[in-house]
């Protein structure tokens, strides 16, 4: 694949930043859009808006097929093995939200375990600490190796037969750790406790395939995936989702509602309460016609190229500090670090006043800042649409950035 | 090395205050103690103040945080210093006009304040310059 021509499909790329082309380098924190997602939200409002699953109006049915439809490229997507096992959602935390409400308020005593790791998102963490509050039971972490990854020893040690559920990140946002999904998936399974996966760093970038993984369940959100923001999936296997009560109850998702009692559509609805989010999930359907086109490990494979690169050329630059698995160890497209003591909202303004968008802060994830002892750090993420001509911009200005604050120190 | 226009908000005064902090530390009896955090950016501050008849004899400040926050810090301890609560509110609503880019009155001996002018054109950056004039401001309110 070529980022050149891909990024012509971005035209918010084509600008100027103060006064420089634009570098955007925080995909990890929202991607940009392709005119493909941009056209399809305006063509559904121009043409299909309507509501879903009621009207006999053309228009309704319409809007219907569109959005199940976008169900169904969902399920391809991720490799699922019916739509039922796909729920639209708002994002990541509202999926994770929805495990530890529903399954876990169920299936989780005083006496049981929730296991999750230090590296965790803050939308993987709060849902645990909120559901071990509500019944007692014990939230443990799985250590971290001082490179950022995770040993499937300590999964082992930390997971144990009262654990009722194991949560992990598949990509940290921070490290760019890949965690080994599959091997800890099955270490859950030995214990009898379920498997939760945190994709939303993973189903931009790398080919997913949930019956491969044997994952319980897989949140991910549109808007790192090009898609639109407001629309993420929830991916369950089916006998677990039947099981499941609602929590968002109304309109949408029931059969038939009494005075005194309801009962809820069947699967996948039941869990999709109101008006669905229908031009989100359209958006993020023409998301995956885009990035099925490229193919999923042709992105990886770019951006496994640019995560090399990028690792070797900020290396080098003296006084830098990466955090997670360091060059020429297996890692994803996001570099996260600090550059001697100038602090990381200093370097992103000096960035951007060079025209390079970086994230500065902790990234939401504020045990893992205080696991690498630093407050925040400044963190540059890949996607399809950048180069290696956009790493070396990062590099050059942070030479300046660095001489910058000698001389002004 | 230049870039003019940054060169508007890492002013050399505010660089100083950076790298040479006053008033750094806590008071062990002071009389009011605020700790405020950036939840969006980790930036944290530890304020002490000893409030006697109205008057702030002395404010010391501890934190982590970036050049603008800690500078912001520094000057608002000094230029608070023996001054009456009044006038350190009066201060701190001519220091959030500053902020929002709004002409302020210039009644008031500023000094190394107006330094930070500039922050108001980096719309990121002025949540870290008035962190610690927020946590002064919540501390003296409880004192009123």
């Amino acid at each position: 694949m070529n980022a050149k021509e891909l990024k012509k499909y971005f035209p918010i790329l084509d600008q100027e930043v103060n006064g420089h082309p634009l570098v955007y380098l925080d995909s990890a924190a929202t991607s940009q859009k392709p005119v493909q997602v941009i056209e399809a939200l305006n063509d559904y409002y121009r043409h299909s808006n309507s509501n879903v699953h009621r009207g006999v109006h053309t228009l309704g049915n319409r809007a219907t097929d569109l959005y199940e439809g976008a169900r169904d490229k969902v399920r391809k997507f991720i490799n699922a093995a019916s739509t039922k096992e796909i729920i639209f959602l708002r994002g990541t935390t509202t999926a994770l939200n929805l495990v530890a409400q529903s399954y876990g308020r169920a299936n989780v005593k005083e006496s049981d375990e929730i296991v999750i790791t230090t590296m965790e998102h803050h939308s993987n963490i709060i849902p645990w600490q909120q559901l071990a509050k509500a019944t007692g039971a014990t939230l443990k972490y799985i250590p971290l190796q001082e490179d950022g990854t995770i040993s499937l020893e300590d999964v082992r040690n930390t997971v144990t037969p009262n654990t009722k559920i194991v949560s992990v990140m598949m990509v940290s946002n921070v490290l760019g750790t890949i965690n080994p999904i599959e091997e800890i998936t099955k270490i859950a399974h030995e214990n009898g406790a379920v498997m939760v996966v945190d994709g939303a760093q993973a189903a931009p970038h790398l080919a997913i395939d949930v019956q491969k993984l044997n994952c319980d369940f897989f949140a991910f959100s549109g808007h790192k995936m090009c898609g639109p923001t407001g629309i993420g999936a929830l991916y369950g296997k089916q006998d677990l989702l039947e099981e499941m009560e609602p929590v968002e109850f109304g309109g949408e998702m029931i059969d038939f509602v009494g005075l005194y009692e309801s009962t809820w559509k069947d699967l996948p609805w039941k869990f999709e309460g109101g008006t669905p989010i229908i031009a989100g999930a359209v958006g993020l359907g023409a998301a995956i016609d885009f990035l099925s086109e490229i193919g999923l490990d042709n992105i990886e494979q770019h951006e496994h190229k640019l995560a090399s690169y990028a690792m070797d050329t900020l290396s080098d630059i003296p006084g830098i500090v990466i955090f997670g698995p360091q060059r020429g160890k297996e890692r994803a497209s996001v570099v996260t670090f600090n550059l001697d003591d100038v602090h990381p909202h200093d370097v992103a303004t000096v960035l951007d006043a060079e025209g390079i968008a970086v994230r500065a802060g902790h990234h939401c994830a504020q045990p893992l800042m205080k696991w690498c002892q630093v407050s925040a750090t400044a963190r540059a993420s890949f996607y399809l649409y950048n180069t290696e001509e956009d790493i070396d911009r990062l590099a050059a200005s942070l030479l300046k950035t660095k001489e910058y604050f000698s001389d002004v120190f | 090395m230049s870039f003019n226009n940054l060169d508007q908000l890492y002013r050399q005064v505010i660089m100083d205050h950076y790298k040479n902090p006053r008033n750094k530390g806590a008071i062990e009896d002071g009389s009011v103690t605020v700790d405020m955090n950036n939840p969006t950016c980790g930036d944290r501050i530890h304020l002490t103040m000893k409030v006697e008849d109205g008057v702030v004899t002395d404010a010391k400040f501890d934190g982590e945080g970036c050049s603008i926050s800690m500078a912001s810090a520094s000057m608002m301890t000094q230029a608070i210093k023996g001054k009456d609560i009044e006038h350190a509110m009066k201060l701190s609503h001519v220091f959030s006009e500053m902020m929002l880019g709004n002409d302020y009155p210039d009644n008031l001996d500023l000094d190394d304040i107006e330094a930070l002018q500039g922050v108001a054109k980096f719309p990121a950056r002025i949540k870290c310059a008035t962190l610690s004039w927020k946590a002064m401001e919540k501390g003296l309110q409880s004192e009123k």
